[in-house]
């Protein structure tokens, strides 16, 4: 049994369902905690729910676009969190913590 | 063959050889020149402004990778015009800065990546777009170094961009998997209207609104706009957000096409919210780039409700609004960007009496803030009329009458800071200020386009014209 009929033994609705979960987990997280890496973090798992449903789609449907489209959200998401993880190194220089409840500088 | 992608991707080519003439002139360590710098830039820009309405042949290049055809260039030409302003507007703050040349790097950069997000064929193309428009904004918001606001600014602009193209990706994610295509063609025939694909709609709509700050996704826009520098903020509630709308068209056109009777309700809804909301917010803001951040939002509400019409009208009506609000917001930007440099305030008390003190300043205010609520003289009103007519073509008459009556509200907020300027007596004493040269061309250029765009009908019927290929 190759490796594409091992996951296919999977009904495609469980990767829906536990992508859905971690996508449902990642924006609790982004909401609710206040520090700034872990809403990095939890970005993270947004996105990895994203790239799983992608990923199980495309083997499902034996096509490629799919697995493609991964590759490169891996790749925007190590851009976007380093350009990230920048700002907070110099917000932490700046403030000397990184909850972002401190950066109530601006506010309506 | 060859030919065919040199000329469709001519600009883009442009954009990229000047990002990296500054490239090695910086890693030469070339003596900082700004004057110089600058200069390249202009020609640049202005030269690929004018290849941008060469004779064009519309199509697909590498497979449905990239679309061209004579609007989507309209469109760049309209994006490189206001960068071209943005950058004669904030030169006085930037050749201050000790990084002169990344920042000059880093702002064509997100250039660059809107002009590929407005060409893009295919949801793969478009996010590679709207991320490189959107990375290196978040540095731009965090420029000054040692201002904690803006490094502030920067932090929650690129929290809630990749928050929102993580929703936006897992949209795409459901609208592949039931339709085993990313590409706009394939998803437009394959596409029925179940209810996985609404909820995968739904994901990426709200991407977008993310992006063009429609409400109830609005909340970075105010505070990135009043951390970040002048020059950043202009170019982010005009160029940025207009690539946004200009993208978010045909995808609702052409991908998601069959399922208009989602999407339109869906347009109607969030439009209708974000005009009430933002024009509330605005009435109670005291600093002027906030106020500007709020009157933004009520701009894109327009803007949506534009969208609905019938899609030639809509196209035409956008792309006519957009071209009319580049110049009367960056207009409007220009002015608080020379208070701001000379006086370190941006709170609206500086207006107070500014007529008496400085007339031309406060003229070119009037005229932007005229433009942008739409009273007759200024091109704003025309953009407006066609945008709500297009909307009404469609027969959406509620929707329409709750705009112009929002737009009646909106004259108290924008009409309050011309009697700041024109009736009170000053609050501080402001010296005569004497614009710097690149400010006179960028006031020049924002009042020539209030006034002059309104009275030519051959802009629109342009416009319409190339719109019927949208």
């Amino acid at each position: 049994m190759d490796a594409t009929q091992i996951i296919k033994t999977i009904p495609i609705e469980h990767y829906v369902i536990l992508s859905t979960i971690l996508f449902a987990i990642g924006v609790t997280g982004v909401l609710m905690r206040r520090n700034a890496i872990i809403i990095f973090m939890s970005i993270e798992l947004m996105l990895n729910a994203a790239t799983l449903l992608l990923t199980a789609f495309s083997t499902y449907r034996s096509d490629t676009p799919g697995q493609v489209f991964v590759f490169f959200i891996m790749v925007v998401a190590a851009a976007e969190v380093a350009v990230g993880l920048a700002i907070i190194v110099m917000i932490y220089r700046n403030i000397k913590s990184i909850d972002i409840n401190v950066l109530n500088k601006l506010k309506w | 063959m060859t030919e065919q992608y040199f000329s469709g991707l001519r600009i883009e080519l442009f954009l990229t050889m000047l990002i990296l003439a500054l490239l090695v002139g910086k890693v030469l360590a070339i003596k900082q020149n700004p004057i110089g710098t600058l200069t390249l830039i202009s020609v640049f820009l202005i030269s690929s402004i004018g290849i941008s309405f060469m004779q064009n042949e519309s199509g697909y290049l590498f497979g449905t990778m990239f679309r061209t055809n004579s609007t989507i260039l309209f469109e760049k030409a309209i994006l490189l015009a206001g960068t071209f302003i943005v950058f004669m507007l904030g030169f006085e703050w930037m050749k201050k800065q000790k990084h002169f040349l990344e920042f000059c790097m880093l702002l064509l950069s997100t250039l660059l990546g809107m002009c590929f997000m407005i060409s893009s064929g295919n949801f793969l193309m478009f996010f590679l777009g709207l991320e490189l428009a959107t990375i290196p904004l978040a540095a731009l918001a965090s420029f000054d170094l040692d201002e904690k606001k803006s490094s502030e600014a920067g932090m929650k602009l690129i929290l809630s961009s990749a928050f929102a193209s993580a929703i936006l990706l897992f949209g795409i994610s459901f609208i592949y998997g039931t339709t085993g295509s990313v590409s706009f063609d394939t998803i437009a025939s394959a596409i029925d209207g179940n209810n996985v694909q609404k909820f995968g709609f739904i994901c990426i709509l709200t991407g977008f609104a993310f992006k063009i700050s429609a409400v109830p996704f609005h909340f970075w826009t105010a505070d990135v706009y009043e951390g970040a520098p002048v020059a950043i903020t202009s170019y982010l509630s005009v160029v940025s957000k207009g690539a946004a709308i200009f993208v978010l068209m045909p995808v609702l056109y052409h991908a998601f096409g069959r399922m208009s009777s989602t999407y339109i309700p869906a347009l109607i809804l969030l439009s209708t919210v974000t005009i009430i909301t933002g024009n509330l917010f605005a009435l109670r803001q005291k600093s002027m780039k906030r106020f500007l951040a709020f009157s933004t939002v009520t701009q894109a509400g327009y803007l949506l409700l534009g969208i609905t019409g019938n899609n030639t009208e809509a196209g035409a009506s956008v792309v006519y609004f957009m071209l009319i609000y580049i110049f009367s917001n960056l207009g409007a930007f220009t002015v608080v960007s020379i208070l701001q440099n000379r006086t370190g305030r941006d709170d609206i008390g500086v207006y107070k009496g500014l007529y008496k003190t400085n007339p031309t300043l406060s003229m070119v205010l009037l005229l932007a803030l005229f433009s942008l609520a739409g009273i007759p003289p200024a091109a704003g009103f025309f953009g407006k009329l066609f945008l709500l007519s297009s909307a009404a073509g469609a027969g959406y008459y509620v929707a329409v009458i709750i705009a112009s009556v929002n737009m009646v509200v909106s004259l108290y907020y924008y009409l309050n800071i011309v009697k700041m300027m024109f009736v009170d007596e000053p609050e501080i004493t402001i010296e005569k200020l004497k614009p710097a040269v690149t400010e006179q061309i960028s006031l020049f250029i924002c009042c020539c386009g209030i006034l002059v765009i309104g009275f030519i009908p051959a802009i629109y019927e342009y416009i319409y014209n190339l719109s019927a290929a949208i």
